[in-house]
């Protein structure tokens, strides 16, 4: 009698480590740390400029309008990490996608409904490629996307040097609409932004394409045994990227209505550090997509402060972003680290 | 020895692919430009479109050679364009805050201090790889980041404007008739060809690069080989800031060393060191950021519109990558044409686990134990 009511309490005392290394092992941990921070720093500029309208909700939901293209981009490239790859090429990719729109509906004339499927399907069709050279010839997605940052970037200045602004009527209407949400407005580019995000996440978390993602991210020696098809998902997730870019790209052109071929350089440093920030782990196969949208939202909010801190620099942002970037980095480090012992 | 076996030699050695490629560039600009290879004597300097090459290269020489070690441990440093503008950034704020801009003690203390932040996100960069366990291309991230927002800090988000004689010399100086920078460069390249061909060291370094765990095992400190190459790359990007600043006379905290990191890769790859790690070959670097320097000239003077350079650069970004995919010249010459010509490069890869990631991931679990 003595051991059956004895054996449960042993076990649980052995099998189940202390409430705190339960909770740093736990998955959403650092999901709810990015969470948590946002709401801090949310809470701060409540605090501190309050009486410069930081409380009214426009303002938390300009985030999404300013940074739609961003969460569109982070979201892409939260499948290639999660897969295990890193994608470089993001920031040429849409820098070149404004370009290529732009120059098709201002020098050539075509309507932006026609050029706006062409525009997916070059970013897709770029992302395919990459993935294809990535996966068939097993040179590191690092060293391909690097290729394709340099080349993509190059493309926008083989169309022109000059930036180009777009004075097309159909999409400056596009530009200004203005979704009413009761308390306040979403632009196009903030819904499309959150379908997207919707889209991605019953994609990872619900469908067999998802499970490969981060199957492969895991381990992908293993999915290859359990004969998952690791090829196919690889130049998917990259094609993946490519789309979301292209699209990314898109309402980059919204936002700012012009191409230029200096348009979101860098970026997909920014894109990166959301997905790192969101609690991704960078080796794959460990993430949330809705933790993306929260790396973007901190990263948003960040701007946002320095706007109506004012004398702040611009340069601020960086350096806040790139401090934030090495403390979720330690963190996953340290979880990692935890988790093997 | 035959002919043909000599030949066979040749083509076999690491250098000879980028010395061909070199010179077929360099021969490439002699119609376009008849008096390409000729150099004239002006004012007591040399003028010439190679000197210029070798002029305009030198920081991107500085930068390949400081990334050629650190790709050889198998890690990658993406801070080195930061690292350029805030070396220059800090440099030319403190040569400006001089009374006198052009005292030699002003200078060379403003350079100490620029060296200095260089050897500080050098030490930075290799502390998080080597000490915490971060891959490269993520640690090397963090200051790639900052790193600007650091520089534009120090400049105050301005272009400061230097006007100091002595500071000027490093990046646009002459010196027994040639451009100071190349002594500079030639001083870096044979004491880093000294340390590592003539010691132990590119050996600790290449067993490191192949194994950093077996190496560890047989008594190497790999985790002080690794901070070593780091602070001696960002030293390096260091130097390169000087140069780039000094040239212009300007330190631009959002511009100087813009992209450089890539440049820098691309001249690491073209000389024949695997990114996978564990060799390199200095010689091969120094000739993959000719051909880079080189390139750029030659789209100059052909009359190609200058903005086609970052798409001549991708493609030979991939043409060169995919001559390295043992898979690639397997499947388009043939798997006899690989083994033939695999020596070059393909003994690595097959040594090597089939899967990079599984090499980086050995060491953290291993170190639980």
């Amino acid at each position: 009698m003595s051991t059956t009511t004895q054996s449960p309490t042993a076990a649980s005392d052995s099998r189940t480590p202390s409430k705190a290394a339960r909770l740093l092992a736990d998955r959403r941990l650092p999901v709810a740390a990015t969470a948590l921070l946002f709401l801090v720093m949310y809470g701060v500029g409540l605090g501190r400029y309050q009486y410069y309208g930081f409380a009214e909700p426009q303002v938390f939901l300009n985030l999404f309008i300013d940074n739609g293209y961003l969460l569109v981009a982070a979201v892409g490239v939260t499948f290639v990490i999660l897969s295990g790859g890193i994608d470089l090429s993001v920031g040429s990719m849409i820098g070149f996608t404004t370009m290529f729109t732009a120059w098709l509906v201002e020098r050539q004339g075509l309507p932006i409904v026609v050029v706006i499927p062409m525009a997916l399907a070059v970013g897709a069709f770029g992302g395919f490629l990459m993935g294809y050279v990535i996966h068939n010839f097993e040179i590191q997605p690092f060293i391909v996307t690097l290729a394709g940052l340099f080349l993509f970037r190059g493309l926008c200045l083989v169309i022109s040097k000059e930036s180009i602004s777009i004075t097309d009527s159909s999409v400056s209407s596009m530009a200004q609409a203005q979704v009413s949400l009761g308390m306040g407005f979403l632009s196009i580019g903030a819904i499309v932004s959150l379908v997207v995000l919707a889209v991605a996440f019953y994609v990872l978390h619900y469908t067999r394409f998802g499970r490969r993602v981060y199957a492969i991210g895991g381990n992908e020696q293993s999915a290859l045994l359990m004969g998952l098809p690791q090829g196919g998902t690889k130049i998917a997730v990259y094609t993946v990227s490519g789309f979301c870019s292209a699209l990314a790209g898109l309402l980059f052109t919204l936002y700012i209505q012009s191409g230029d071929p200096l348009h979101a350089t860098g970026m997909e440093l920014d894109a990166i550090a959301a997905v790192v920030i969101g609690g991704t782990l960078l080796t794959g196969g460990s993430g949330y997509v809705l933790g993306t949208l929260f790396g973007v939202l901190v990263l948003g909010l960040i701007k946002s402060i320095i706007q109506f801190e004012g004398t702040l620099s611009s340069w601020w942002t960086k350096i806040a972003t790139g401090v934030l970037l090495c403390a979720f980095i330690l963190v996953q480090r340290a979880m990692t680290a935890r988790k093997k012992t | 020895m035959t002919t043909s076996s000599r030949l066979r030699a040749l083509t076999r050695h690491n250098l000879f692919w980028p010395v061909a490629v070199l010179v077929l560039l360099l021969l490439v600009n002699v119609p376009f430009t008849p008096d390409f290879f000729s150099v004239r004597m002006s004012d007591g300097h040399l003028y010439g479109s190679l000197v210029s090459i070798v002029l305009f290269g030198s920081p991107l020489i500085l930068v390949a050679v400081g990334m050629t070690l650190v790709i050889a441990t198998g890690g990658i440093d993406l801070s080195v364009g930061a690292v350029v503008a805030i070396t220059g950034a800090l440099a030319c704020s403190y040569i400006s805050d001089q009374a006198d801009q052009g005292a030699m003690s002003g200078v060379l203390l403003a350079m100490g201090l620029g060296l200095l932040a260089a050897v500080v996100c050098g030490l930075w960069n290799g502390f998080l790889v080597a000490r915490m366990g971060i891959q490269p291309i993520i640690a090397t991230l963090i200051i790639m980041v900052a790193g600007r927002g650091l520089a534009q800090l120090i400049t105050d988000g301005q272009i400061i404007t230097i006007n100091s004689e002595p500071y000027k010399l490093i990046g646009g100086g002459y010196w027994l008739t040639l451009p100071f920078s190349i002594f500079v460069v030639a001083v870096v390249v044979a004491v880093t060809v000294a340390l590592t061909r003539r010691t132990a060291l590119g050996l600790l370094v290449e067993s490191v690069g192949g194994n950093a765990e077996a190496s560890r095992l047989v008594g190497i400190r790999s985790r002080r080989i690794k901070i070593m190459v780091y602070v001696f790359c960002a030293l390096c990007a260091g130097i390169a800031g000087l140069m780039i600043s000094s040239n212009t006379s300007a330190a631009d905290g959002n511009n100087a060393g813009l992209w450089i990191e890539l440049d820098a890769i691309l001249a690491v790859v073209i000389g024949g060191t695997s990114l996978l790690g564990g060799r390199f070959s200095i010689g091969g670097t120094v000739v993959g950021a000719l051909v880079i320097q080189t390139l750029t000239t030659t789209i100059y003077t052909i009359g190609v519109p200058t903005q086609t350079n970052l798409v001549f650069k991708a493609a030979v970004v991939i043409v060169v990558c995919l001559l390295q995919s043992p898979k690639f010249r397997a499947k388009i010459f043939g798997a006899r044409f690989a083994a033939r010509f695999g020596a070059k490069t393909g003994a690595k890869p097959a040594a090597a686990p089939a899967d990079p990631a599984s090499a980086t991931e050995a060491a953290p679990k291993m170190e639980v134990s």
